[in-house]
């Protein structure tokens, strides 16, 4: 399984990620999750922290689990970091397999661990105000549906 | 022993890297020693239901043992994806 992680300030291009991801040929099918800055109210930014060198490790045994559970050709994460905007792209996972039952389903089972286990921390403003972003209890219920 | 804060931990605390020669324990008797060192520290650990730990980085548990090259972060639950 070819597993990519990248952490980065920079925007990425989803069609030059797939095709990196599909280029040996294997994959008959590709599932991805593109995150967007959601705008909400008057939210002018967001900013996003990370655990540098933990969370690529974390990201990749996350990546390792994910392929245990289902028979993957590639997995790609890229995370950005930093300043964004609404409509800003912060993250993509993208799964590659030979058959779409997989990659849908490892896509899915991926990006809930990812927000239940990354370490990112959202800050927003809104006008003057900064304030921390607070962890979801609906993320983690997402993440323990696949324990059962 | 090398301690990391993160987000809001790292600003109540004021510092986002810190050497310490904290006494032999777990991540609690850790908790409960940089409690004593000053009201930043008090205000940062008030809560603990709202603080997690990751020890070499990976996620780690308040009974988890340290030794003193171990690397120590502490931050809220994560907000990523």
């Amino acid at each position: 399984m070819k597993t990519t992680i990248r952490i980065q300030r920079e925007d990425f291009d989803l069609n030059a990620e797939v095709a990196a991801l599909t280029k040996d040929g294997e994959s008959g099918a590709v599932a991805s999750f593109t995150g967007h800055v959601r705008k909400e109210g008057d939210l002018s930014t967001l900013t996003l922290e990370h655990y540098p060198h933990m969370t690529e490790a974390e990201i990749a045994r996350l990546a390792e689990e994910t392929g245990r559970r289902w028979p993957l050709t590639g997995v790609t994460v890229v995370h950005r970091v930093g300043s964004l905007k609404p409509g800003d792209r912060i993250v993509l996972v993208a799964v590659a397999s030979q058959h779409r039952h997989a990659a849908f389903q490892a896509c899915e089972f991926l990006m809930d661990f990812l927000k239940t286990h990354a370490p990112f921390w959202k800050e927003e403003a809104r006008g003057r105000e900064h304030h921390w972003v607070e962890h979801r209890e609906s993320d983690d219920d997402a993440a323990q549906r696949w324990e059962k | 022993m090398t301690l990391l804060y993160f987000a809001w931990v790292r600003q109540k605390i004021g510092k986002g890297e810190e050497k310490l020669a904290a006494p032999a324990g777990d991540v609690a008797a850790l908790i409960a020693h940089l409690k004593s060192l000053g009201p930043n520290y008090m205000d940062a650990f008030a809560d603990l239901s709202r603080i997690r730990v990751a020890v070499n980085q990976r996620h780690a548990g308040l009974d988890a043992r340290l030794g003193p090259d171990d690397e120590v972060a502490f931050f809220p639950p994560v907000t990523g994806g």
